[in-house]
């Protein structure tokens, strides 16, 4: 009521310069302020290729996971069972080809189909008969625990097929031998996603001129584009320089631009945006938001299923206690991207990147041999602060 | 008159760089019932958080005195110290606690933080006797209509000692009869000697009770109209708060009546609780091509329960009835059917159930028709975009663009956001739930040519409102609605307020 009179009418939109998201720059750029920290703390072993190519496998699992937990979230839900899925799926695609012999591939399928079960278990009791998402799987947290800890009463699954393993701790075949002692492969990949990259960008831009929608300014533009250009050609040189691309990395990048995709532009991803900016508004504008619902927690489901695979294949092998505490992992990662507790903002960049946070302080503590305890203590700080400070700017800019 | 309680001299407030009050003056006397008028965004709000402290001091320009002292509140607490008390138009209560618990919150009958239970209810009692509530006082808020909701806001305020009571749009979710009662409660508490502010948009409830109208426009104070005088007229107070002469509140339409379009027969909807309460009664009506039918009924009548049981079943249970257009039964089951079915239902409580606030006008301009937009599932943003300024232009929204925020917008923009949206999806039948509540004359006067120019379109458009006047000027047909049964059925020739109010208080025979 009381700042509306600031609103002017303007008649024709005039190409007004689009509003630069910096609360997405700022998260990167405190990404980047991170890194370069430990890189310093730790005598630049951080960036070591090695180290890179570790952050990228070790952390797979928890971006795989904040991906599905920014859907649920964004809906206005939470889940809690992520871990124990993640387990559950962890046990039985090891048990399918341990001891019934089923080939590396269908276990995987084997091991998705049951995330998706999974999820639609949960789903059917969240969406339909409307019990809280926190009840439903704080329930299947156990549920499934339990089930797994049935399922490996004889210990410990280890000695998995190589292709399966090769999913969390393998790299492409280097087809393409080697330059200047880098797989050249890695290289190509870099060169390629950086020239579709930048061909996508100036697309973007030639569209929103033709039709007169707001764009950014040019010099930034270029910055942007340059600094992506840098960076994967960066990631790919170090990558390159070690084993070559991890397996999981191209999994990771498929999954970051499908869900882009998803949320940005399908009616799918605009109805869970609606129904976590208003539920009411949402169901009587038509959204059907129970099989919205329903679906986004087959979704996670799946997610869950794929971060079982992933983390199994990494461990190479299956143990009961997989996955404890990544629903917190997943949950915080979401929470530093930027999401509202409340739904209805969040993005899956902002996800992965605060996910990518964690992982490089897990990882660049660990370089610095900080005690695991420690460990634990400085992340939870960290989660605290960045909620914070991401509250903070929000009232600054007088914002809701 | 003598000292005045209150002077407000010379506020000015800016909000980063953008002046929201630009010299408001305001005097109010002691014991009078004193009321502030403006458009929404006039300034009104921000100059009642000033004056609660809302806005420390030091963050205005300008003198506050208060009896005769200068004033610096810091915080809400501070101007309540003094017994200056606002009761904003959303009220502030806690739902499962008590109507005493909820009068002393922050304020506890206690002794070393104990709370005695028996001072609680007592005082709490002579309180409510006080504001002609007649509710025992551990009566959980929740089981309270809003109307009675808004008197135990009143206690609180009582029970505060206030000094001067701020009312913010204090009957803008009453029926009438509870804006009665509030109104003969404000003229008691005057001869008490509580004095009271009142911001209303309501002109009549003004002529009714105030004794002098400061009128605000575009962050200044235009006049102070004493009411007692030969200018309290309703047409002098909107001349000052518009700065213009509405000739009419209506703009002129030729009405182009067709072919019945939307036909509804034996409705019937049990409530969702108590399954043998019929909510609604075997209504049946229709409206044709071109129309704009009125639906008049107190509050409680069914009047939204029928719109929401027929758009969806988003209301009831036991639903029966049935419900044709153009003379062939059609599915209304989901909302999505009624919504391919042509049907659009534009919701009386906006924020709750009409906007997404925290989404920006595009995404809500085409959230009842995003297929319109999609191709296998995928959104074209550019079209998407179009369309939003389309909209922005043609129902003239008063915002910077069309990626703002519709939680920042004013009241009247966006019902004009709710109306897009429902433009956009198609329909051939509108049903509009309280289209101007809380709206500011000259946007009501915008919104009513919009409806003028949807019937004009050949659509059939249904008006639900609890203004009276409002029905009067835009309708062609009215139904009266009372217990749920339609009662009258009234042409515009033959209708005028007596005759509706006949017909609504028409109870089972």
């Amino acid at each position: 009521m009381s700042t509306d009179t600031t609103l002017r009418p303007t008649p024709k939109a005039a190409p007004r310069k689009a509003a630069i998201n910096l609360r997405q720059y700022g998260l990167l750029a405190a990404l980047v302020i991170i890194v370069a920290l430990f890189q310093f703390l730790t005598n630049g072993r951080l960036l070591m290729p090695g180290n890179v190519n570790n952050l990228i496998q070790q952390n797979a699992y928890v971006l795989i996971l904040a991906i599905g937990m920014v859907i649920v979230i964004v809906a206005g839900h939470i889940d809690l069972s992520v871990g124990s899925v993640v387990a559950m799926v962890g046990a039985v695609t090891a048990i399918a080809m341990n001891n019934w012999g089923l080939p590396w591939w269908a276990a995987v399928i084997l091991g998705l189909l049951l995330g998706a079960v999974i999820g639609a278990w949960q789903g059917f009791w969240i969406a339909f008969v409307e019990i809280p998402a926190f009840i439903v799987t704080l329930a299947g947290m156990l549920l499934f625990r339990g089930l797994t800890l049935v399922l490996l009463t004889g210990g410990t699954i280890a000695g998995l097929p190589a292709p399966f393993t090769a999913i969390g701790a393998g790299w492409l075949p280097p087809v393409f031998g080697e330059v200047a002692k880098k797989d050249s492969l890695t290289l190509l990949i870099g060169i390629v996603a950086s020239a579709a990259l930048v061909l996508q960008l100036i697309r973007t831009r030639k569209t929103l001129k033709r039709l007169d929608l707001p764009r950014e300014p040019v010099t930034s533009f270029s910055i942007k584009a340059a600094g992506a250009v840098i960076g994967i050609m960066a990631l790919a040189w170090l990558l390159a320089g070690y084993n070559g691309t991890p397996i999981i990395l191209i999994i990771l990048a498929a999954l970051i631009l499908v869900y882009t995709f998803v949320l940005n532009r399908t009616v799918f991803g605009r109805h869970i945006y609606a129904m976590g900016g208003n539920l009411f508004a949402a169901e009587m504008s038509g959204v059907k938001t129970k099989w919205v619902n329903f679906l986004i927690f087959v979704n996670i489901g799946v997610l869950s299923g794929l971060a079982g695979v992933v983390s199994t294949a990494r461990a190479g092998g299956a143990v009961a206690s997989a996955g404890q505490n990544y629903e917190l992992d997943a949950i915080a990662a979401v929470f530093i991207g930027g999401a509202a507790v409340q739904g209805g903002i969040g993005t899956i960049i902002g996800a992965v990147i605060g996910g990518l946070v964690m992982g490089v302080l897990n990882m660049g503590l660990s370089i610095l041999s900080v005690d695991a305890a420690w460990q634990m203590a400085i992340k939870g700080l960290v989660l605290l602060l960045a909620v914070a400070f991401d509250i903070f700017n929000k009232r600054r800019s007088g914002g809701r | 008159m003598n000292v005045p309680i209150l002077r407000m001299l010379d506020i000015t407030k800016d909000f980063s760089g953008v002046r929201a009050l630009d010299g408001v003056s305001l005097e109010v006397a002691r014991g009078e019932v004193h009321a502030i008028c403006g458009e929404n965004g006039a300034g009104k709000s921000t100059l009642m958080k000033v004056l609660s402290g809302v806005y420390g001091h030091g963050t205005y320009g300008g003198v506050i005195e208060f009896e005769a002292e200068e004033a610096s509140f810091k915080s809400i607490n501070d101007s309540e110290a003094r017994g200056i008390v606002i009761i904003h138009q959303e009220l502030a209560l806690s739902p499962y606690l008590s109507i005493a618990e909820n009068i002393f919150l922050g304020n506890e009958r206690a002794r070393i933080g104990i709370v005695d239970w028996n001072r609680t209810n007592l005082e709490a009692s002579a309180l409510l006797a006080r504001v002609g509530l007649r509710e025992s006082p551990a009566t959980p808020v929740l089981q309270l209509g809003v109307g009675k909701q808004q008197l135990v806001e009143i206690a609180k305020a009582l029970s505060k000692r206030v000094k001067l009571l701020i009312l913010d749009e204090p009957t803008a979710a009453l029926n009438d009869e509870d804006s009665e009662h509030l109104l003969n409660l404000l003229e008691h508490l005057r001869e008490q000697g509580v004095t009271s502010i009142i911001i209303s948009h309501k002109l009549k409830e003004i002529l009714s009770i105030a004794d002098r109208v400061t009128v605000i426009r575009d962050g200044k104070s235009i006049e102070t109209i004493d009411m007692h005088g030969p200018d309290a007229t309703e047409g002098r107070i909107i001349r000052s708060m518009v700065g213009r002469e509405l000739t009419s509140m209506f703009p002129p339409r030729k009405a182009e009546i067709g072919e019945e379009i939307f036909r509804v027969e034996n409705w019937t909807v049990y409530h969702p609780i108590d399954h043998t309460r019929r909510v609604v009664d075997d209504a049946s009506f229709y409206v044709r091509a071109g129309e704009i039918v009125g639906f008049a009924g107190l509050m409680g009548a069914g009047r939204t329960e029928l719109a929401m049981s027929i758009f969806g079943r988003l209301y009831g249970r036991n639903i029966s009835g049935t419900v044709f257009k153009h003379g062939k039964p059609i599915d209304v089951r989901t909302v999505e059917a009624a919504i391919a079915n042509g049907l659009a239902y534009a919701t009386e409580d906006r924020k709750r159930y009409g906007l997404n606030l925290i989404g920006n006008i595009t995404v809500n301009v085409s959230a009842a028709a995003l297929s319109k937009l999609a191709r296998w599932g995928v959104i074209d943003r550019h079209r998407e975009y179009k369309v939003a300024e389309s909209y922005r232009e043609r129902m003239n929204i008063k915002a910077p663009g069309v990626d703002t925020i519709t939680g920042k917008l004013s009241g009247g923009n966006q019902q004009k956001v709710v109306l897009s949206k429902w433009i956009f999806s198609g329909p051939d039948i509108l049903i509009l739930d309280e289209p101007t509540r809380g709206i500011d004359v000259g946007a009501k006067y915008e919104i009513y040519g919009i409806i003028n120019e949807l019937a004009a379109q050949g659509k059939a458009v249904i008006v639900i409102s609890s203004e009276l006047p409002e029905l009067l000027g835009l309708s062609d047909r009215i139904y009266a609605i009372s217990e749920g049964r339609i009662t009258g059925e009234v042409p515009r020739e033959e209708a005028d307020q007596e005759v509706l109010m006949h017909y609504m208080t028409a109870g089972k025979d």
